[in-house]
Order: C-alpha cells, then sequence, then structure tokens
C-alpha cells in the first residue's frame, strides 16, 4: 500500500518567543514494512542542526529557530509504501536492549488495578505471543475509545480507573499491563490510514509494542483492536508518549503557546 | 565574559549604590525634618522621601501611613522593600558570591564583611539602632567596596560592567535625590528663595556629603541655581549628573573599543552626555526641575535596557 | 547478649545509624590512653588494652618511616601554638571561601568543613602501587561503558547479569550506540579507598558521574603550604597543584572530531545555590574557563553556544556537575531548568563532548561494583591489583539470607544511595535500629548490598585533648582522556568523632592533606 502524509503543526504564540529549539522524532522507521518513496520536513524560519539515528533505531533531527517569532510551522509531507508484517517490526536495526523497556515511568506505572489486569489476562495463555495478544485484547476492553475523556497528562492508571481514553491512554496502559508480567514494552508513535467505512480517525496514531521472545518486537494496538498492518506507518519509539513523543521543543517567552495539529494520511492511487 | 557574569558584575555596583542612594535618602528626610513644620509643606516630608524613591506605594501597603520610625525600617532594613539598604547589601553579596572568582579578594572581603555586619545589625534591638549610626555604616561600606574596586580589581571588560552599573546608578540616585526638593515645595512657588527653600538646598548638599565641595566651588550665598548647576552640570562635583554621564560614557567608549563594535547604547548614552554638555542651569529651570530630572531619569532608564539588551540579555548576535 | 554490641550501642548516636566500614569483629570505642600518645588502643570488656587497627604512623612499637619527620614537628608544636595555628588555617579557609553545606538538610550554606593540620603520608612506592591500581581501574570501567552502550560482550561472555546492567536505573537508553571521543565516559574517576594494613587496601566504591572533592585537595595543600613552609622543605612531596591543568588537557583531548581549534570548555552548574558551587567555581578559575548555569547555553544549528557579551561563542566540551536527568528537558526530565534544551541532541550528533558521558553512572553503581574485578581480567586481560570489599547481593536469596543472619556485624548500603545516608553500620547500630533496617531491607532487598566491617586504619589527628588516632578513608582523582593520569595525591577525609567510622563530610567528617613523598 502506498500512504501519503500531510501532517502540519502549527504554534502559535500570544507574546513572540525566542530561542526556540525542537527535537524531531518524525521520520518513518526503516523495517521491513515500509519503505519510504518521499519525505520532507521544513519549519518555518527554522536552522537545521545535527541529524542522527539514535539506540532504538528512530532518525531523530534538532531544529532552532532564532526568533522573536509568533508562529512556527512544521510541515511535514511525505509517501510511504507499507506492508503488512501482522505488526511483527522485522528488520529493524536498534542497539537497545529489550530489558531497558521494562523501567517505570510515571504515565505507564502499573498500580494494583493494572498489575490485576494484566495478571488475569496472562493467566492461562499458551505462549508469549499469546500472553501479548491477551494483554492487548484485556486493555481494550477496559477502556471504551472516548475522545475528549483524558488528557496529555493524564496516566495509564487514571485511564483505567475512568474506564475511558483514547489511543494515548490505551498505549501507555497496555504497557504499564505488560511490563508489570515482566514482558518489555514500548510506546510508539505514527500515523494511521483510517477509511470511510473505519470507526475511527486518528491520522496522528499511537499504539505499543510488546518484546515477543522469538519474534522480537511486535506491535499491538488496543484502541483499533488489531495490531499494525499496512494502514500504518511507524516514526519513533519510547518509554512512554513523552518520550517517543515525534515533537519536543522549548521556547523562551512569557505568553500562553497554542497548538493545531492537521494530519491527513491518504492511500494513494495504485 | 559571559553575559551573565557581566550581569552579576554590572549587578553588585548598581546594588552598592542604591544602598548608599537609600542612606542618603534617609538623612535629606531626618534633616528636613529638623524643621519646625508651620504646616505650609506640600505633605510630611517623609512622604516626600517615600515618592522620591520610588517606594512609596510599598510602603503604603505595608505600613500606611509616613511615620518616621517606620520610614526608618522601611529604607534601612525591611527585606519587602527590594530597594533597601539591607535588600540591596545582601543582593550585591549573593551577586558576587555567583562571580567570586571574578573578584580580587579585597572587594570580596568588603561586600562580605558588609553582608556578615548587616545581619549583625539586624540582630541588634531596633532601639539600638539610631539613624545617624545606619547612615554612617552604609556610607562606610559602599566606600569600601567602591575603593576596593578602583583599587584592585583588573581594568578588563569585567571592571567596565562594574562602573557602567555605578555610573548609571548614581545618575539615577542624584537625580532622584535633587527631586525630593520638588515634593517638599510643590504647590507653594511664594517659597522659592525663602529661607526655609535655602535651608532644604543645603540640607541636600550635606546629605551627598557635598557641603564643603559647593563652597569650595561656588562660595557665597547658597542659591537655588547655584545648588542645581554643582548638582546637575558640573562636571567636578563627584555625584552631578553630568560627571555621571560621563563616566558612563567613558567605560561604554572602552569597552566598545576593547570588543571592537558599538552597540545603540553608545550612541543613545553619548546624546544624552552631548544635551547635558550644552543646558545651561536657567533652562533647567526653565523646563522646570522636576520635569527635567523625570525627563532624565527616564532616559537613564533607556540607556540601562540598552546595555541590558546589547551585554546582559545573552541575546546578542 | 552480644559482647560486642552491648559496647557499640554507647558509641554516639550520630555514628549507629551512618555508614562506612570497621573491623572484622565487631567495632568497639578506640579508647586514648596516655601513655604512648596518639597511639591506637582499645579497652576490652575486661578492661584490658588491645591494638587494634592498623596506624599509619605506628607500628610495632616504631614511628612508620613516611611519618618519620612529622614526630618532631609534632614534639615541637605546644598546645597553645597548635590552637593559634588552626585558628589561621580557619581564618584562611573562611577568607577563601571554602564551604560546605550538607544536600537538603538546609542549616548555614557558609559552614566549613573541618580541616585537621595533621598530614596524612604515603611513601612513594606505596602510592606507585595504588596509582596502579586505580589507573587499571579507570581504563576497566570506560572499558566497560564502552562495552555496554555498544555490543555488550561482557553480557554475552555471561560475566555479568545483562538485567543487572540494563535494568539499572543508570543505564542511559539515550546513550545505546553511541561512541564517545576517544571512549571515554568517565573522565574523572574517583576510586575510593581504605585502608586496613600495611598493604592491605580495599576499594569501597567507585565515581564515575562527578566526583567532588577536589578543591579540598588543592586548598588543604596550598594552606598546609602556607602555614607550614619548613615542613615541605624537610619533607620532599611531590605536587598537586597542577591537577586543574591536567584536567584541562584531559578534557582538551577529548573534544568532539568536529572541533577543529583550539577546544572551548566550559564547566556546567547547577547554580549558586547548590552546596558544591565553590568547588565548581574554583576549578573554572584555576582552569581559565568559563563557569555556566543551563541559561548560559543554547542549542542552535549543530552546535552549543554560550552567551557572551560578545555574542555567541561555541563550547566544544562540557565538564558537567549536574545528573544525567537535568541535562536536557527535550530528552530527560521535561521540567528541568537547570539543562540546555536539546543538548542531548547535538552530543550525540557529534557537536559537543559532556564529561562525564551521559550514562557513565551505570559503572559505579554498587551492584555492578561487585564486577569490577571481573571487567579488569575480561578487557584489559590482567589481575586486580586493587581489591574489592566482599560483597552480598541482596537481592539473591542466598546473600539476602546470609546478611539478615549477621545484620549486627555487617555494613549495609543502599544501591544507589551516597554520602552516607541510608546507610547501617550494623556493629555500631541499636536493636532497634538494626530491626527498622531489617525491615527496609526484607521490602525491598534489591536496593541494598551488604559487606563485613573493615578495620579502617587510624591516622594520627589532632583533636581537642591533643593528639589521637582517627579513621580515615581517600579519594584519588583519576583522569581519562588521550592519557589515564592521576596527581600524587587526594583527598583523605576523616571521621573527627572517637571511634566514628563516618568519615562523610555530611556526617561531621573532616579533611587532612595527603601526603606522597617523592623518592
Amino acid at each position: 500500500m502506498i500512504l501519503t502524509v500531510e501532517h502540519v503543526t502549527t504554534y502559535r504564540y500570544d507574546l513572540p518567543v525566542r530561542g526556540v529549539v525542537q527535537s524531531h522524532r518524525l521520520t518513518p522507521s526503516v523495517f521491513d514494512g515500509q519503505r519510504t518513496l518521499r519525505w520532507e520536513i521544513s519549519v518555518s524560519d527554522g536552522i537545521h542542526g545535527g541529524g542522527f539515528r539514535d539506540g532504538a533505531g528512530d532518525w531523530v533531527q534538532t531544529c532552532s529557530v532564532l526568533g522573536p517569532v509568533d508562529q512556527i510551522e512544521v510541515r511535514v509531507s511525505g509517501e510511504v509504501e507499507t506492508q503488512d508484517l501482522a505488526g511483527v517490526l522485522r528488520g529493524h536495526r536498534e542497539l537497545v536492549p529489550p530489558l531497558a523497556y521494562l523501567r517505570d515511568t510515571i504515565p505507564t506505572h502499573p498500580d494494583i488495578a493494572l498489575t490485576e489486569l494484566g495478571r488475569q489476562a496472562v493467566a492461562g495463555a499458551q505462549d508469549p505471543l499469546d500472553r501479548a495478544h491477551r494483554l492487548s485484547s484485556a486493555v481494550a476492553g477496559a477502556i471504551a475509545y472516548t475522545p475528549g475523556s483524558t488528557d496529555a497528562h493524564t496516566s495509564a492508571a487514571e485511564a483505567l480507573a475512568l474506564g475511558q481514553g483514547v489511543c494515548q491512554d490505551h498505549a501507555h496502559a497496555l504497557i504499564a499491563a505488560a511490563r508489570s508480567q515482566g514482558m518489555p514494552a514500548r510506546y510508539v508513535s505514527g500515523y494511521l490510514h483510517a477509511t470511510e467505512e473505519d470507526d475511527l480517525h486518528e491520522a496522528a496514531h499511537a499504539w505499543a509494542e510488546i518484546f515477543v521472545d522469538g519474534l522480537g518486537w511486535v506491535g499491538f494496538d488496543p484502541a483499533n483492536r488489531c495490531c499494525p498492518d499496512a494502514r500504518y506507518i511507524r516514526l519513533g519509539s519510547g518509554y512512554d508518549a513523552q518520550d517517543a513523543a515525534p515533537i519536543r521543543g522549548t521556547a523562551r517567552g512569557g505568553g500562553a503557546e497554542h497548538l493545531d495539529v492537521d494530519v491527513a494520511v491518504k492511500a494513494a492511487q495504485q | 565574559m559571559l553575559s551573565r557574569t557581566a550581569d552579576n558584575l554590572y549587578w553588585i555596583a548598581r546594588y552598592m549604590e542604591r544602598a548608599e542612594t537609600a542612606a542618603r535618602l534617609l538623612e535629606v528626610g531626618a534633616r528636613i525634618a529638623l524643621l519646625p513644620d508651620d504646616g505650609h509643606g506640600y505633605r510630611s516630608e517623609w512622604d516626600s522621601v517615600l515618592r522620591a524613591s520610588g517606594t512609596a506605594d510599598g510602603f503604603a501597603r505595608k505600613y500606611g501611613d509616613p511615620v518616621q520610625r517606620n520610614i526608618e525600617s522601611y529604607l534601612f532594613l525591611d527585606r519587602d522593600n527590594p530597594s533597601s539598604v539591607a535588600s540591596c547589601v545582601t543582593a550585591a553579596r549573593e551577586n558576587a558570591r555567583i562571580v567570586r572568582t571574578g573578584l580580587t579578594t579585597q572587594v570580596w572581603d568588603a561586600l562580605n564583611s558588609g553582608f556578615q555586619e548587616m545581619r549583625e545589625l539586624e540582630r541588634s534591638p531596633r532601639s539600638e539602632l539610631d539613624l545617624g549610626r545606619l547612615v554612617d555604616w552604609t556610607r562606610r561600606q559602599t566606600a569600601m567596596v567602591r575603593g576596593a574596586i578602583d583599587a584592585t580589581q583588573l581594568r578588563n571588560d569585567g571592571y567596565d560592567f562594574l562602573n557602567i552599573g555605578h555610573y548609571l546608578e548614581r545618575a539615577d540616585s542624584t537625580a532622584r535625590l535633587l527631586d525630593v526638593k520638588y515634593y517638599v515645595l510643590l504647590p507653594r512657588a511664594d517659597f522659592v528663595g525663602s529661607g526655609l527653600d535655602n535651608y532644604q538646598w543645603s540640607t541636600l548638599l550635606r546629605a551627598l556629603s557635598a557641603h564643603r565641595a559647593f563652597h569650595w566651588a561656588y562660595g557665597g550665598e547658597v542659591t537655588a541655581a547655584k545648588i542645581a548647576h554643582f548638582l546637575i552640570l558640573n562636571p567636578q562635583s563627584p555625584r552631578s549628573l553630568l560627571a555621571a554621564v560621563q563616566g558612563l560614557n567613558a567605560h561604554l567608549d572602552r569597552l566598545a573599543r576593547g570588543y571592537g563594535r558599538s552597540t545603540p547604547a553608545q550612541t543613545r548614552a553619548r546624546a544624552l552626555l552631548g544635551e547635558l554638555a550644552e543646558t545651561r542651569v536657567e533652562d533647567v529651570f526653565e523646563e522646570g526641575l522636576h520635569d527635567f530630572l523625570t525627563r532624565f531619569i527616564r532616559e537613564v532608564a533607556g540607556i540601562g535596557a540598552l546595555v541590558h539588551e546589547a551585554y546582559l540579555s545573552g541575546d546578542v548576535r | 547478649m552480644v559482647p560486642g554490641r552491648a559496647k557499640a550501642a554507647a558509641l554516639p548516636e550520630t555514628c549507629a545509624t551512618a555508614t562506612a566500614a570497621g573491623p572484622l569483629q565487631p567495632v568497639r570505642a578506640v579508647k586514648l590512653v596516655p601513655l604512648p600518645l596518639y597511639w591506637s588502643h582499645v579497652v576490652n570488656e575486661t578492661g584490658n588494652i588491645v591494638p587494634d587497627h592498623f596506624n599509619e604512623m605506628f607500628a610495632d612499637g616504631q614511628v612508620r618511616p613516611p611519618y618519620a619527620r612529622l614526630e618532631d614537628w609534632v614534639a615541637a608544636m605546644p598546645a597553645e601554638l597548635r590552637s593559634l595555628k588552626q585558628t589561621e588555617a580557619e581564618a584562611l579557609f573562611r577568607r577563601i571561601g571554602i564551604t560546605f553545606a550538607v544536600y537538603g538538610e538546609g542549616g548555614d550554606p557558609d559552614r566549613l568543613i573541618p580541616f585537621c593540620m595533621f598530614p596524612r603520608v604515603f611513601s612513594n612506592s606505596e602510592w606507585r602501587r595504588l596509582e596502579r591500581g586505580i589507573r587499571q581501574r579507570a581504563r576497566a570501567l570506560n572499558a566497560f561503558l564502552v562495552d555496554v552502550y555498544g555490543r555488550g560482550e561482557i553480557l554475552r561472555a555471561g560475566l555479568i547479569p545483562a538485567a543487572l546492567v540494563h535494568r539499572n536505573a543508570a543505564f542511559e537508553k539515550a546513550a545505546v550506540g553511541f561512541v564517545p571521543p576517544r571512549g571515554v565516559f568517565s573522565h574523572v574517576v574517583g576510586v575510593d579507598l581504605v585502608r586496613t594494613g600495611p598493604d592491605e587496601f580495599f576499594v569501597l566504591e567507585d565515581n564515575c558521574r562527578t566526583p567532588s572533592g577536589v578543591s579540598y585537595m588543592l586548598e588543604n595543600r596550598e594552606i598546609m603550604m602556607r602555614m607550614f613552609p619548613a615542613l615541605f622543605r624537610e619533607n620532599r612531596i611531590e605536587p598537586v597543584d597542577h591537577y586543574p591543568s591536567a584536567l584541562r588537557r584531559t578534557l582538551a583531548s577529548v573534544a568532539p572530531a568536529k572541533c577543529d581549534r583550539d577546544p572551548t570548555i566550559v564547566i556546567l552548574t547547577p547554580g549558586h545555590f547548590n552546596s558544591a558551587y565553590y568547588e565548581h567555581s574554583f576549578l573554572a578559575d584555576l582552569m581559565g574557563v568559563e563557569l555556566v548555569e543551563g541559561q548560559d547555553l543554547f542549542v542552535e544549528g549543530e552546535y552549543v553556544w554560550m552567551r557572551t557579551t560578545e555574542g555567541p561563542k561555541r563550547v566544544d566540551v562540557i565538564y558537567r556537575r549536574i545528573d544525567d536527568a537535568y541535562l536536557d528537558p527535550l530528552c530527560f526530565r521535561p521540567d528541568s531548568m537547570l539543562g540546555v534544551p536539546g543538548l542531548m541532541d547535538v552530543y550525540r550528533s557529534g557537536g559537543v563532548t559532556i564529561a562525564s558521558a551521559p550514562g557513565a553512572g551505570v559503572a559505579d553503581d554498587k551492584a555492578i561494583y561487585t564486577f569490577v574485578p571481573e571487567m579488569i581480567r575480561f578487557y584489559l586481560g590482567e589481575e586486580p591489583i586493587l581489591k574489592n570489599v566482599p560483597t552480598w547481593q541482596c537481592g539473591k536469596a542466598d546473600d539476602l539470607k546470609y546478611v539478615l543472619e549477621r545484620l549486627p556485624e555487617l555494613v549495609v548500603k543502599e544501591v544507589h544511595g551516597s554520602g552516607g545516608y541510608g546507610m547501617l553500620v550494623g556493629p555500631a547500630a541499636t536493636a532497634e535500629q538494626v530491626a527498622a533496617f531489617r525491615d527496609r531491607i526484607v521490602a525491598n532487598p534489591g536496593n541494598y548490598i551488604a559487606q563485613p566491617t573493615l578495620a579502617l586504619s587510624t591516622c594520627p589527628t589532632f583533636v581537642e585533648q591533643g593528639i589521637a588516632p582517627r579513621h580515615v578513608d581517600l579519594r584519588p582523582y583519576c583522569l581519562v582522556g588521550e592519557r589515564v593520569e592521576l596527581v600524587p595525591g587526594g583527598l583523605t577525609r576523616v571521621a573527627l568523632k572517637e571511634g566514628c567510622l563516618v568519615v562523610n563530610s555530611s556526617q561531621g567528617g573532616g579533611v587532612k592533606d595527603t601526603w606522597v613523598l617523592a623518592e
């Protein structure tokens, strides 16, 4: 499948800001499931900094804006050929050991309820892959997809208690539950091509990966009750949403920041 | 040099000069208050001191009516007043601690021992702290710091930033002290030239430790015009506005030469110096002393902002 | 009733819950007896005098050779002169501005660290052996860091459990796959040593991040030279004052490949409220480099820049004295105000060197410490010159059982603790304290390690009543860059309370000048 992405992030500032620095994880991962045909990232008034592939295999690129400016636009435009690997991250080169992804973070901290959810989910599972699938189903069943019910700072434990959330909460909850059962898990950010007949329309998307012995990293998307397939584009990973964020940045200035994100992922004519 | 280091040096000098200003303002207030009050003044003399120092609002919020003892506390000991002697001495010492290695031992000793003595004073019963003692102490401390800087600091850009801070603050301070006169006598034009008027002028001179210097320079009767000339336009008078602006220009120019480039701060400081050099004392009174001083204070603040932008903020390219 | 415990309980409270090592037998209070001055003795239960800890000045009734000339010096110093000199020393410290504040304790930030004028002396041959051992250790620790952030050979070889490294809180994901210039992660390795006999040295712990205290090494020497110049004429003492230039040279040698000029080096401090600020500014001054805070630096394009009065100036090497977590809010803690946004991106794309490198902490972790001898054999193919203290990992069931059975004899430490906090010195603790600590260990065994209480050596020390033996340790500073070197000396810390084994300055310890005699 060939997917095109148009992704525009606009930061508006009430008062002009200076010294904007952003760290971008906005380039598609390199693995057997996707091949980048065209990819451009531009930042208004931006100066490109050092870029490198980090230990987790993500391309990280720094960008700075001198300012003063009252608006910054980050525009991503590209085309990626994808294929369905049933969620398996095959052919992805990375050095970070899976065990490092057992680390607790605040949003993915497993409280008693999450640990219990994980424990019940894996009971009776045949093998590690089965355990991962059961964990994903359990999280999908426990948290109803409800846009607007949570915010960027909601933790996995809070989302589970609420019984509602969005893809970020699903991913956090799955990571927490998996780690509580000793399975390394991580947060993945990317894009999703949602078709007309789908119920879900989250073009800027997030899901989780669980390390399965014998298979390696396998993606699970509890929000859509499936594993990533040809409709998904993978950008990068981290311990949690913040660590895996496509854009992390700061600016010096006194005013409030307003954020607009516009994403369109379309299937190209074949 | 690191912009933040320059900023610390600049503020050491500003805070020490500001501490001295607070003490001198207290002295002016105390001396004027010694005059029999026949109810003709615009307001209480003490109120005028607060207004000239720009701390009237803060004081009113905390204490209400201007009573001498409260004003003494507020201008000297009160940490809630960022311009009090205690606040300034503490802030100067903290700035110095940050750039400790950029100062000579003598300068650090002067600032540090001043701070330690200040803490002793704060622990003393308030009844033992009479105004004269506090004012003398402050004058001595600031003179020691100033002397140590002059005698021992390396003549590099750091020295320029110390001096730029010093002269900017001094220009502001002399202007504010002069302005006390305006607030004391505002509504009664018929007082101008009276005995009371002259007494107040000479009080100002004493507070600036410039009484004898004035007589050396002018002799004869104390008149408003002579004093205004002395404190505003006479380059021989170390506290005059002209002398402060000259000092400011000298160090800004040194900096520009050393760095091989000039900034808007130099341009504007030079313009102010040019204007003062052309000004006659009659021009000042024609414009109105208060209006002239208000304009001057604003101009000095403007140069301070440009110095910050060009050197201290770290945003310069 | 356990005899040793009853005695130990009588020790001052401050010692009991604190730190450090003691004898293989339970520690007893060291009593000074009147006859042979500054002679280490222990009065046992029956009142008999038995020699105890190794005294570095006296052995077998003789003055050991390195201390030979100090005997006359002490003899020629009456109490009045000594007290005069002590006052003079303190005035000098205050003048210079050396003060020390204890983390998290508030209190007076201008407190002086106690300085003992009686020097601690090593012979040249003693030092050469220590030096070889320390350099060996510093090389192995750096090889380990390059390995675990790369291919992980030592883990594949099964010599260290992978989980111990990869699940370690100090293992930095962001450091994986990046090799710092010259393969150096830890540019200043502080190795904490204790001595138990003439040739017996043990490494207590390694400090690979930013070992502090080097300013005391330099200032103690400076003050001793000012006060007792004659001592330095009579004894040929190796100098230490080239440390700042050696550190500067070390840091310059690890500038990034992109740096094609004389590198600009800075020291990054958390700020003037930090208890070690004095040391930061002192070092910056002696090295002739800028002392910066996070706000003084910014990232633009491929580099890190410093804000100066003449515009931006590029920075090539950052000697940082702040923790990994605060280095860069875009990579680590987003709420950090101390760091530089984007710094880690510049670092990982080769635009700047950070010393110590992010992630270096995994090598000085107390759980990893056990394996340093293995590292030395694996990476260097050498036998370790310095010994480790036998260590039990409470995370292992067998070890835990052993430790809980012998708690009153052992020293127990938190894996990530430092500064003498969160430790139990079993022999010096009350039964209640031991019981309380037992509960903490049982609740989270993986967080604790235990060691036997070592018989720390003593060094004559000036105390109120005269001169008495006090326990000491040693922290030399090994520099790792193009070369691996250390200046002959270090920081000797001394427990000033009688019988106390706590040397940490945060626990009331003092410092001494440390001499290495020239050949």
